[in-house]
This record gives structure tokens, C-alpha cells and sequence, in this order.
């Protein structure tokens, strides 16, 4: 049986809780029967190979896109604006013109849905500050937006979650893009904030390894459908050959994961082309 | 020049400058370069018809820029409105030959409301462009925050509660207004290069964005001032001054930045910001 | 059913002169904007499009004070209008529409310039408008030729740069990672799209040339996934949609009221009209590349 953890938690201690959710486009079912619960300060890997569903779900999650199932959060199904949800997209194509600090654009995090113009208060300033400094990006604070590294508008893009002080944070494939260096740099900071803050982070990621020191559990989607649970028990052969639908190998190499998918059209033979590893 | 005769293009173009800079900081943020000079000629046409049928021309170009403008927000798809703009302003462009085709008369007024004319606002006129300028900084102070939030990233806007679609709606509406406003002063042709030369070389100097608005006005006034002011001493068109002054006055200072940038780095080793991204 | 085909095509069409150049140049137009026009949309350089027809046509206006062949000036103004719009290196399409909204003004300026002058030395008070407007009725039948031999070249070209087109509009990292220059691509393109831009300006006006560079191709990629399909499609969209606009024309001045309606507001009517029956039965379009 795919374990999911639905049934261990009650639902008023998760801050997500996804139930039976389904998406289809015309004729194609992108997302079926998914399930999972994200507890505070738990920090979840969503994981999957590109195109397997996972900005879908994150959609999903965000109200951005119809679907069957149940989607509470904090116990309560979605309505319109929701407090407490953070998010933090993969990448937004800027114009490096665009007269936009960081600092304005953190500012814009926390009250950018309110109408009339940002008065300067003590208060407001002392808000985008703290949250610049909780992703450590005060010392580019006052750069053009535009200006700032992939990485850089990133940590800005996370502090512009951060500031309406959210319990869950959604992030699509925030590693993407990135040198080894800032992957790591990213995941210590977003653990670091899962932990002090009690803020269930959920990612999206392709590639699971540099997220396995720091990820609780791991939801792991493949062909629509998905497992939760600790990484432990859902990579493992067994359960992900159920999930893809055909024989799936895991490897452990030492401190790696590599999972290995069969050739599609023969499942049940290992290929002669060798078979594709999803890292 | 600031005679009676002349002063209410001076009272006008303060107006129409003020206004212009204000929406343009949206409509370069925003990078709707291309609404921004679709519904004027567009307007013209339904001033061009307004004149046919002997109703105030502020009426047709207020009613064609409205129409466009709308036509713009409801064909634009999510993530881009120029397939829509530009069926939008040919269809409009078309009606415009077709109200010119049922006339045989040529009206000057039409010279005028193409190129702008330091005569082409009459006293009748003044109030209601006041008006609509009043309107319009209104509607951009109140939206202010939802705007520029949406401008920045629409989608991260949307997850926060702004519709996307509805603020998408508002500013073209509010650029229509501006438009109205604006075509008598300055002309069809170059209303559009007032809303956004002014806005594009002012976030040169700034990334704040107060300031940058600011900025965005103060040029505005001063192009549409010195094009004013130009004009009536060689009575040459206003709109080529505004054209004219806008594009340098950006190519300028886009320029100088640029060799300061590679001089700058040239100089030092390490910069304090990064690289521009991709 | 004759009395039906009397009613359609009112008498002395089929053997109106002006009539087979408008009905000839209008083809070629459209075919030439039409398969321009896909990549146009899909690259989202529809404002450049119709800048270009702008940026041309203070070329033109130019060429009046000059004293030389509108087209020359029409073209060389509008290539180098490309070659400016290039050279600004802005990479999303944000930024370079404000470019190209800049480089605009201050074409349109000097084109308000050179009819002031114009005017005032030779009192032609209806240039902005012909300009503007332009009519596919008074196109003489002495430039079928250039106009033929124009587009055939800028067809050869387009359909030499086919693929590279594709991939760089498509994917522009892969058409990097295989070696071709998706900047010299870039370029490329848009010169081209200021002579086919031009070409079909000072034949039937910037209106139409908009109209026929953006309407059929944004239709055609309603309705088909494949840009080789929706480019035949296109320039037949755009070739049904001038005759049958010049019919409508031609038959107008025998309507009740006899005044007739000019060609170009009824083929742009038609275009309109067509892509929204598009929008309205075609696929569902998920990528935001296509218009």
C-alpha cells in the first residue's frame, strides 16, 4: 500500500492538508487521487521528474487552478486571498530597468493587495528590514531589482513571502538554475525558517539529493499520482515501481539517491539502452 | 506666448503632462509601449467620426479610447496583450477610413488633433480635460498599491489577491482617459511618446519608485514646456518637439550610463551589484 | 443562380483595371505578411510590426520633400528602424517594446515635421491622412512588377531562414547550444519584416499592413499546433480575406446609399471578424507564445 500519512494527523494540526485532488486537461489527467498533509516547521520535498505535476499541484494549493479533491489549509478550505500561504515561483523575467529595490519589492509583500499609496511608517520599514535580514539580503536592500543575481532575487522573492508571516511556504523549483553553492545556501536558509518559525515549506524539486539532509518527508509524484511520507520509506523500489507503474530501481550510492526508470514501452525489462536514471 | 491666446495650451499641457508622467510610470513598468500608442490613433478615428456627425471631438476620442481600451482587456490573453492591441487598433483604424470616406471635406481639425497644435485647445475644453485628469490621478492614487504590485509580477499579485484581470482593465481604462485628455494638446501621434519617454529615462536616474514617478513627471513637464515653448517661436508642430526631446533626452541618457557602466568597471575590479541577469 | 452571382459581384468588376492591380498586389501582400506575420506573432513582435510601417512612413514623408521615390525612402527608413530596434540589445519583450516605443517617437516626430513642411510648400493637406490611411484602389498598375519582385525576395529569404526562424523562435537555447547565432537570427528577421512591412504600406496603407502582418497569422495559430500549417494557412486567410474585402468594395458603390466603402475598412473588418471566430472555435491555446 502507497503510504500516505493522512491518517496519523489530525486535520487541525496540519497547515496543508491535500485530499483526493485531480486535474485534468481535456482528455489528459495531469494530477489523480493525490494526498498528503505538511505539519508546522516541516520542511517537504515535492519531488518529481519535469512535467510529472508538480507546478499544477503547487497551483492547486494556491487556488490558481481548479481541481477535484480538498485542499485545507490551516483546517479551512481556500478562500480568495489567503494569509497563510506564501509563495515563491521559479523564476520571474524581469525588465533590469524596472525601478523596483528589493526593499520595495519585500515592501509589496505585505501590503501590496491594499489600495492607496505605502505611507513611509517606522513600523512598515521595520518590517521589510527584518524580513531582508531573514534571508540576509540587507546589504543589497537598496539594488535595483533587476540588477540582482538569479540566487540574489530569489532570497528578495522569499523575503517577500516571508513578510506576511505565512505558516505554509510554496516553492517551484527554487533550485533550478542555481550553482551548488547557493542550492545549499537556499536549503540551510529555507530549513532554517521551516525550524525558527514553525512554517511548513514545501518545494518542488526534480532532483532530491541536495534536499536530503534537510527534508522531513518527501512527497514524490510520478505519472499523477503520489506517496508521502519520510524519505526513507517512499524511495524505495517497491513503492515508487506502484507509483510510475512499472519496475523502478532505487540505488543508494553513499550519500546518493538515484533512481532508475525502466524503457517506458518494455517495463518489466531492464533496457539495453540503459535505463533513465532520474537523479 | 503667454498671452490669453496661448495660455490655455500652457494651463493644458501642465495638465496633460502631469497625468501623462504618471501612467507612463505604470505603462513602462508594465511595458505596454505599444497600448500606449495604439489607443490614440485609435481615438483619433472615433474623433475623426464625433466630427462627421457635429458631437464635441472630446467625446469621440474619449469614447474610441474607452472602446479600445476595453477591447484591449477583454481580447489580451494572461500573458500578453499585442495580438490584441493591434487588432484592436487596426479595427478602430479602419472605422476611422470609414468615417473618412463618408465626408468630402477635410477639417483642419484633424491636422491638429494628429500633431497637436498650440491653438488646438480651445477655453470649452479646459474644464473637461481638468476633470479627466482629476479622475484619472484619483484612480491611479487609489490602485497605486495593487498596480504596482501587478506590474512587478502579476502572478505573485494574483496569490495575494489582486486580480490580474481586473487591474489589467483598470490601467488600460485609466491610459483611455489619459488619451482623451491628451490628443488635444499634443496630438494622436505623439501622446504616446509623452506617457512613455519620460517614465523610461526617469527610472534611468532611480530604482525608487517614488522617486521614480516623480522624476517621470518632472520631465514630462518639461518636454511638453519646452516643446510648447519651441513651437510657437518656429511654428513648427508641437508633437515633433515632444517626439524629438523625448527620444534623445532617453537615448542620452542611456548612453551616458552605458559608457559610465563599462568605464565604471573598467576602473574597479569588483562592482557592489552584481551582473545584470538573464 | 445566376441572378445570385449578379448580386454578388456587381458588373464591370471582372474587367476593371483597378481592380486586377488591387486584386494582384493584394495577393502578394498578403502572402508575404501573412507568412511574415507567424513568426512575427509568435517571436511577439507584433508593436515592431507596426512600428516599422510607422518608422517607413516618415521615410516616405521624407521622400515627398526629397524629391525621390517614396519606396526608397519608405524602405531605407524602416531598415534602419530595424537596425535601431536591434542594436538596443533588450531582452524581454517588456523592454523592448519600450524601446521600440521610443525609437517610434521619434520617427513620428520627424514625420510630423516633414508634413509640416510638406504642407506648407506644397498644401497637400490630405497627405497624413493618405498616409495613414493609404487606398489598395489607387495603387498604379506600374508596380505590380516591383512590388512582385520585392515580395518574391523577401519570400525566398523567409523560406531560406525557415528553420532557423523556427528554432530560435521556439527554442532558443537549443538553436545556441547547436551553433546558430539566434542574435544574427534576431536581426535578420527584423530587417526583414521592414521590407515586408514597407512592401505592403505603400501599396495599401499601415493599416492593412498591420492588419494582414497580425490578423491571419494570430487566426491561423488559433487554429492549427503546426507553424508550417499556419503559415500556408495564414497567407490563405489573408489572400480570402483581401478579395473578398475588394469585392465588397467594389460592389459598395452600388449600394443603396452610393457612396462606397473603402477597401480597407472592410478587409480589416473581415480579419477581425475571422480571428475572433478563431478565438471563439479554435483550440485552447496553454502556451502563452501564440497570440
Amino acid at each position: 500500500m502507497i503510504p500516505t500519512d493522512t491518517a496519523l494527523i489530525s486535520s487541525d494540526e496540519a497547515i496543508l492538508s491535500v485530499e483526493g485532488v485531480g486535474v485534468r486537461f481535456g482528455t489528459r489527467t495531469v494530477l489523480d487521487e493525490v494526498s498528503f498533509t505538511i505539519r508546522p516547521g516541516e520542511f517537504t520535498g515535492l519531488i518529481g521528474s519535469n512535467g510529472a505535476g508538480k507546478t499544477t499541484l503547487l497551483r492547486v494549493i494556491l487556488g490558481l487552478q481548479p481541481a477535484t479533491g480538498t485542499v485545507l489549509i490551516g483546517g479551512r478550505p481556500r478562500r480568495g486571498r489567503d494569509r497563510l500561504v506564501g509563495y515563491v515561483p521559479q523564476k520571474i523575467a524581469l525588465d533590469p530597468d524596472i525601478p523596483l529595490r528589493a526593499r520595495d519589492v519585500v515592501g509589496l509583500g505585505l501590503d501590496g493587495h491594499r489600495l492607496g499609496v505605502p505611507l513611509p511608517t517606522r513600523r512598515r520599514r521595520a518590517l521589510v528590514a527584518e524580513a531582508l535580514d531573514a534571508v540576509d539580503a540587507t546589504r543589497f536592500a537598496d539594488a535595483r531589482i533587476g540588477n540582482l543575481s538569479g540566487g540574489e532575487q530569489q532570497r528578495v522573492l522569499i523575503a517577500h513571502a516571508l513578510i506576511s508571516r505565512p505558516r505554509l511556504l510554496l516553492l517551484d523549483e527554487p533550485l533550478a538554475n542555481l550553482d551548488v553553492r547557493s542550492e545549499h545556501a537556499v536549503v540551510d536558509l529555507l530549513s532554517r525558517i521551516a525550524r525558527d518559525r514553525r512554517i511548513g515549506v514545501l518545494l518542488s524539486a526534480h532532483d532530491m539529493n541536495p534536499l536530503l539532509d534537510a527534508m522531513d518527508r518527501v512527497v514524490y509524484i510520478a505519472d499523477g499520482h503520489a506517496a508521502s511520507g519520510p524519505t526513507d520509506e517512499v524511495v524505495q523500489s517497491d513503492v515508487l515501481s506502484r507509483l510510475y507503474g512499472h519496475h523502478v530501481d532505487v540505488i543508494r550510492l553513499h550519500d546518493r539517491i538515484l533512481v532508475s526508470v525502466g524503457r517506458v514501452d518494455r517495463p518489466d525489462e531492464p533496457s539495453e539502452h540503459g535505463p533513465i536514471v532520474v537523479p | 506666448m503667454f498671452s490669453t491666446f496661448y495660455i490655455n495650451t500652457w494651463y493644458a499641457a501642465t495638465m496633460v503632462a502631469f497625468v501623462a508622467g504618471t501612467i507612463g510610470f505604470f505603462a513602462v513598468i508594465r511595458g505596454s509601449a505599444f497600448p500606449a500608442h495604439a489607443l490614440p490613433q485609435g481615438a483619433f478615428a472615433g474623433a475623426a467620426g464625433a466630427s462627421l456627425i457635429g458631437v464635441n471631438t472630446i467625446l469621440g476620442l474619449g469614447v474610441f479610447a474607452l472602446l479600445g481600451a476595453i477591447g484591449i482587456g477583454v481580447l489580451g490573453d494572461r500573458e500578453r496583450h499585442d495580438v490584441a492591441t493591434a487588432l484592436t487598433f487596426v479595427l478602430m483604424l479602419g472605422l476611422g477610413a470609414f468615417f473618412l470616406s463618408l465626408t468630402t471635406e477635410y477639417a483642419p481639425e484633424i491636422y491638429s488633433l494628429l500633431f497637436g497644435e498650440i491653438l488646438g485647445v480651445a477655453h470649452s475644453e479646459l474644464l473637461p480635460i481638468a476633470l479627466i485628469g482629476v479622475v484619472c490621478l484619483a484612480a491611479i492614487t487609489i490602485l497605486y498599491r495593487p498596480m504596482l504590485h501587478s506590474s512587478f509580477s502579476p502572478e505573485l499579485a494574483e496569490v495575494n489577491g489582486t486580480s490580474r484581470r481586473r487591474i489589467d482593465l483598470a490601467f488600460l481604462i485609466i491610459l483611455g482617459l489619459v488619451t482623451t485628455m491628451t490628443v488635444p494638446v499634443v496630438g494622436a501621434l505623439l501622446m504616446f511618446s509623452l506617457t512613455i519617454a519620460p517614465a523610461a529615462t526617469a527610472r534611468q536616474f532611480t530604482a525608487r519608485p517614488a522617486l521614480a514617478l516623480a522624476l517621470s513627471i518632472l520631465i514630462a513637464l518639461a518636454t511638453v514646456w519646452t516643446a510648447i515653448a519651441i513651437s510657437y517661436e518656429t511654428n513648427y508642430p508641437i508633437g515633433f518637439f515632444v517626439g524629438a526631446i523625448g527620444t534623445t533626452s532617453y537615448t542620452l541618457v542611456k548612453t551616458v550610463k552605458g559608457a559610465y557602466r563599462r568605464y565604471a568597471s573598467g576602473r574597479h575590479v569588483m562592482t557592489a551589484a552584481p551582473a545584470a541577469t538573464t | 443562380m445566376t441572378g445570385f452571382w449578379q448580386g454578388v459581384v456587381e458588373p464591370g468588376f471582372f474587367s476593371s483595371a483597378p481592380v486586377h492591380s488591387a486584386v494582384a498586389v493584394g495577393a502578394i501582400v498578403a502572402v508575404v505578411s501573412g507568412m511574415t506575420g507567424v513568426f512575427t506573432v509568435i517571436r511577439g513582435h507584433s508593436f515592431a510590426g507596426e512600428a516599422l510601417g510607422d518608422i517607413g512612413s516618415t521615410g516616405g514623408s521624407a521622400s515627398y520633400l526629397l524629391g525621390i521615390n517614396p519606396l526608397i525612402g519608405f524602405l531605407g527608413l524602416s531598415v534602419l528602424g530595424a537596425g535601431l530596434m536591434s542594436a538596443t540589445g533588450a531582452r524581454t519583450r517588456k523592454a523592448r517594446d519600450v524601446e521600440t516605443g521610443i525609437v517610434v517617437g521619434g520617427a513620428l516626430g520627424l514625420a510630423a515635421l516633414f508634413l509640416y513642411l510638406d504642407t506648407t510648400r506644397t498644401s497637400t493637406t490630405g497627405a497624413p491622412v493618405t498616409i495613414l490611411f493609404g487606398s489598395i484602389f489607387t495603387v498604379p498598375s506600374s508596380t505590380l512588377p516591383i512590388v512582385a519582385v520585392l515580395g518574391g525576395v523577401t519570400l525566398t529569404i523567409l523560406l531560406a531562414l525557415y528553420r532557423m526562424l523556427l528554432l530560435t523562435s521556439l527554442n532558443p537555447g537549443l538553436a545556441a547550444a547547436r551553433g546558430t547565432s539566434v542574435r544574427l537570427v534576431a536581426v535578420a528577421y527584423l530587417a526583414l519584416l521592414a521590407v515586408a512591412v514597407s512592401l505592403s504600406a505603400i501599396t495599401i496603407g499601415t493599416i492593412l499592413s498591420t492588419a494582414l502582418l497580425i490578423g491571419p497569422p494570430a487566426t491561423a495559430l488559433r487554429l492549427t499546433d503546426s507553424p508550417g500549417r499556419a503559415t500556408v494557412l495564414a497567407a490563405v486567410i489573408g489572400v480570402a480575406s483581401t478579395w473578398l474585402g475588394i469585392l465588397l468594395a467594389y460592389d459598395s458603390d452600388y449600394w443603396p446609399r452610393q457612396h462606397g466603402w473603402p477597401a480597407s475598412f472592410l478587409i480589416v473588418t473581415i480579419i477581425v471578424a475571422g480571428y475572433l471566430l478563431a478565438r471563439v472555435f479554435g483550440r485552447d491555446i496553454r502556451q502563452p507564445a501564440f497570440g
